[in-house]
Formats: C-alpha cells, structure tokens, sequence
C-alpha cells in the first residue's frame, strides 16, 4: 500500500442482529479498507451469514452502524437499492436465476441497473467466463450446471457490474477441491486489480493464503481479529484455539 | 440366477448388446404384445355388451328420436357453428383481458409499503367479492342492470356485458393463481435479484414473474378449459352463441339433438386444452420429482 492511510471502505461498529430472542451478532466491530480481503471464520451459525446478510441490506440491524465508504447505510433513509449496486454479493446457496441462461444471468445487472449495451455486457461476461473455464456454458440454463459450475457463474455475476465491495458466503463449499484453488487463484486475481473484498469461509488453508486479516467470529461476537499468522497460527484466545484444533481435526487446515 | 461366461464376449469391436440383454428385450416386447392384445379384446367385448344392453333396452327408440336426430343435427348445424364463432372470439378477448387484469390485481396485492395500503385493500375486495359472487347472478346484474340505468356511453350489447361479467368473475380467481405463483418463487431469489441492485419492480419483471408464470401455466390451462365451457352463458343475457342458435332449433323442431350438437363442439373444444392441461401438468410435477431426487 502506498499511501499510509487507506481509504475505509466498510466499517461496521458494533453492530446487533437478533431473531426473537436469539442475539446473532452482539456488538460486533470490524472494518475492511480498500484492496484488502478480510475473512470471517467462525463455527456454523456463529453469524457469519447474518453479518454479510446485514452489510448488504437484507437484514435491518437492530443497533449499531455500517457505513460503506463513510456513507451511513443503516440510516433507515437511505436507498438500498442504490446501496447495493455498490456491493457484489455470492450467497453460500446457489442464487443463479434458473429461467435465464448464464449468460443473462450475468449481464442481467449490468444491462437492467448500470445501462451497460447489451453487446459490451456480454463481451465482458464471456471474458469472466473463460477466466473461470465457463465459456462453453454461457448459453446453458442453471440446472445443467454442476453445482460447482453454478457456484462459479454466480461468483462471475458479481463481478460483472464492477462492485465497490464483495461479499463472498462460502463460495467454495460446493467446489470440488482442485476448483478451490481456481477460485483462490480468482480472489487473488481481484485483489491485485484493486476489489475490496469480505468474506466468509470454512477453508482455513484459503484464509491463510488470500485474506490480509481474518476476524473470528463465536456466537455472534468478534473475539478475535489481525493478520491471518496471528489469528491462525498464534490465536490469543482459548475458543479461537479451539475452534482451530476442530476444524484441523476434521482435515481442512 | 448364473450368468454364462460367454454371455459378455470381451471383443473390442463394438459387440452390441450381450445374449443376457437380447433375451431380456425380447421378453419384454412380448409382454407389450400380449398386452395390446388383451387389451383390444376386452374393448371389443365391453363395446359389443354395452351397445346392445343399450340398444335392445325399452328407452332406445325415443332416445333416438328425441336426442340422435341426423337430419336435426344436419340442418342445425350452420347455425350452431356460427354460433360457436362468436362464442370463441369472446373467449379470445375475455382471455387476454382475464390474464391481464388478473396480473396486475395479483401485483397490487403483493406491493409492500403504507402508501399502497388503499391499493392493496381494493385489490383484495375485489377479489373476494368476484370470486365469491356466482358467475349467473353477476351476469344477470351487469347484463340486465347495466341497460336498465340507461346511462350514456354505457355498453348494452348482450356480448360486451356478457364479456364483462366472464372478465370481473374470471380475473379474481385468476389473480389468486398469480399470487400463490408468486409466493411460490423462493425468497432467495428475490434477496438474489436485489442484491444485484435490481429494484421492486425489476425483481418482479425479470426474476419473479417469469418463474411464477411458468409454475402457475398448470391451474391457469384449468381456469382456461373452465372459461371455455362459461363463454356459453352468455347465451342467457340473449347473444346468439352456439348455446343459443342451438336452443332456437330446440325449439323449432321439438327435437333435443341441437342441444347435443353445440355440446359436442364444446367437449371438442375443451379436449385439446385438457390434453395439454395434461401434459403440462405431468410436465411440472416430473420437474418436481427431478428436483426432489436429488
Ligand atoms: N431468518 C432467521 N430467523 C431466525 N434465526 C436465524 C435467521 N437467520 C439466521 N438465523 C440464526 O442465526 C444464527 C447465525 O446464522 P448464520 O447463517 O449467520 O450462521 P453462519 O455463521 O453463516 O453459519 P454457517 O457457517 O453454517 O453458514 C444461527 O443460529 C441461525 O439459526
Ligand atoms: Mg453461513
């Protein structure tokens, strides 16, 4: 990084979401400056979801401020929809629209919301595709994909519209493991060309590679957050330790 | 059971397919031969008994006079044909306008938000008042009380009011397909389509109606074969439609077979729309097992 101060581009400051009675993210506190990628670990149901669910809009938080480059968007008054353009999102479910092929399932967006022409749109989508070895199924339709050629059309649909800000749900959890590294390779790739990215993972050894920072996350609190060695290698608390002793018990470290 | 060795010839030309293989197939192209056979033998029974308990029983001659009259239905015909003209392009319009009505009260009552509260509320009075309303008393009301307030610019051709009172019942329950096509379309496509900055509307356009169209095509192709039965009741408000060409040589020759003739047309008519009503159906719930399975 050149400059010695680098633009924010999401903060999230303690921040709470409760279902009923279940609070699913208690204070949380974390920022993602621009170029970095920040990673979310946690244990399943540790929130992970919910706080990605909650920087794009599709959950009202119940205290607390995000602020996506220092606009605040939890501001009941702002437009979402404007919010949104500004951020790529991958769910960890498959999300392609299955009545369009993928081909209009990437430039749906920047056809419909950015005004991108049509013939550029798709121009720019093919050359996604063939980066991610899709091309020869840009006319196919969603369920002749396999779920890893599903999961990586969904990934290239994000980036079709050049977003502020990515967000990634557990976008390797239904690859198989050579496409892991594909996607790796990919999220790298993005970095370099300046994307700003947040993401939630279960793939420690991916964590440990792409992120700049990795935040765990247990119950709905950040316990724990700093530079992918500290976190992974040398973690400060105890339930960070012992998530990592689970998760590397279970072979994917 | 033993397989023989030489059952799988380990030849590296193509072997085609094994003895083991051949002999199954065979078998079963049997069976299906048996099976036709069975099958035309007992229809030609069945047919031979009933046609002569039928004929031979006490009611058959008058039956015959009263209801299979050939020169009746010959002379008739014409009529009842033309008839039938009218009441299809009546169902060409009201068709059109049913689906189109229907869409839209199906949009309103799905809008979120205060400010279309009024919307939503006329939306679902009208629905439930249309679809609770029988269709002969709607008709009677539009078709008789609309006239009767001889009121400037208002329709009173039997056909418009007619249409109108098909368009007003039909809509309502057509708008309730939409709405539980709509709903059926899972929220995370919906979260999907805003997530990539669509706004409201977009996502309905191009995401959600477009599924919710293809599921609900079954229960619309239903309403359809239905609409297509009721176009005839028009008759009742005096549009000479098949019913009422057929009912006018009902009473002309003291015969019912006119009677049978336009209800004929009708069930010809309706058949093809049943079939691929059908095959529509049988279609979608493939595509749900597919789905389940896996
Ligand atoms: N709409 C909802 N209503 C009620 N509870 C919810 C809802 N969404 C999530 N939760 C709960 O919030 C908690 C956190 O869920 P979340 O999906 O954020 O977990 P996660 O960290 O993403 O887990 P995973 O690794 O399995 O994806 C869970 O206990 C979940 O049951
Ligand atoms: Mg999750």
């Amino acid at each position: 990084m050149s400059s010695d101060e680098p633009t924010r581009v999401l903060s999230v400051e303690q921040v709470v979401k409760r279902f009923g009675d279940t609070t699913v993210l208690d204070h949380v506190d974390l920022h993602v400056d621009e170029h970095d990628v920040v990673v979310l670990i946690g244990a399943s149901g540790s929130g992970k979801s919910t706080l990605l669910r909650c920087v794009n809009l599709l959950e009202t938080v119940d205290d607390g401020v995000i602020r996506l480059d220092g606009e605040d968007i939890t501001d009941p008054r702002v437009d979402a929809d404007a919010v949104r353009r500004r951020i790529g999102v991958v769910f960890q479910a498959f999300n392609l629209f299955p009545h369009m092929t993928v081909l209009d399932n990437i430039t749906l967006a920047p056809r419909i919301v950015h005004g991108t022409p049509k013939a550029r749109a798709e121009e720019e989508a093919m050359t996604l595709l063939r980066r991610v070895g899709l091309a020869d199924k840009a006319t196919a339709y969603p369920d002749r994909l396999s779920g890893g050629q599903q999961q990586r059309a969904a990934i290239v649909r994000a980036l079709a519209y050049r977003p502020r800000l990515l967000l990634l749900d557990e976008i390797t959890s239904a690859l198989d493991p050579e496409l892991v590294g594909d996607v790796l390779t990919l999220v790298r790739e993005l970095k370099t060309q300046g994307m700003t990215i947040l993401m939630a993972t279960h793939e420690m050894g991916f964590a440990r590679q792409a992120a700049d920072r990795v935040c765990f996350l247990d119950g709905g609190r950040l316990l724990e957050q700093g530079p992918p060695e500290q976190v992974l290698g040398d973690p400060e608390q105890p339930r960070t330790r012992q998530f990592l002793a689970r998760v590397l018990a279970a072979g994917r470290l | 059971m033993t397989v023989p060795a030489e059952a799988f010839p380990r030849v590296p030309a193509d072997p085609g397919p094994s003895e083991l293989q051949r002999a199954r197939e065979s078998f079963r192209r049997g069976q299906a031969r048996r099976s036709v056979a069975i099958a035309s033998v007992s229809t030609v029974v069945f047919l031979a008994v009933a046609g002569t308990v039928i004929v031979t029983s006490p009611g058959w001659g008058r039956v015959r006079t009263s209801f299979l009259d050939g020169g009746v239905a010959r002379s008739s015909f014409p009529a009842i044909l033309e008839g039938l003209w009218l009441n299809l392009r009546v169902l060409a319009v009201c068709a059109v306008l049913i689906v189109l009505v229907g869409l839209g009260l199906a949009a309103l009552r799905t809008l979120r938000g205060a400010v279309f509260f009024p919307l939503r509320a006329l939306a679902t009075i009208y629905v439930d008042a249309f679809r609770g309303i029988p269709l002969i008393i709607l008709l009677y009301l539009v078709g008789f009380g609309f006239p009767g307030l001889r009121l400037q610019g208002l329709p009173t051709s039997p056909v418009i009011l007619g249409s109108v009172a098909l368009v007003l019942t039909y809509s309502a329950y057509v708008a309730e397909v939409f709405r539980a096509g709509i709903d059926s379309v899972h929220p995370s496509q919906r979260a999907a389509a805003r997530s990539l900055g669509l706004t409201y509307g977009q996502t309905m356009r191009r995401v959600v109606l477009p599924q919710a169209v293809r599921r609900v095509l079954p229960p619309l192709l239903n309403d359809f074969v239905a609409l297509q039965k009721d176009v005839g009741l028009i008759s009742v408000l005096g549009a000479v439609d098949a019913v009422r060409a057929a009912q006018i040589s009902v009473a002309q020759t003291y015969n019912f077979t006119p009677y049978l003739v336009a209800g004929l047309l009708f069930v010809a008519l309706a058949v093809p729309t049943v079939r691929l009503a059908d095959w529509v159906n049988g279609r979608a719930t493939r595509r749900q097992q597919a789905a389940g399975a896996l």
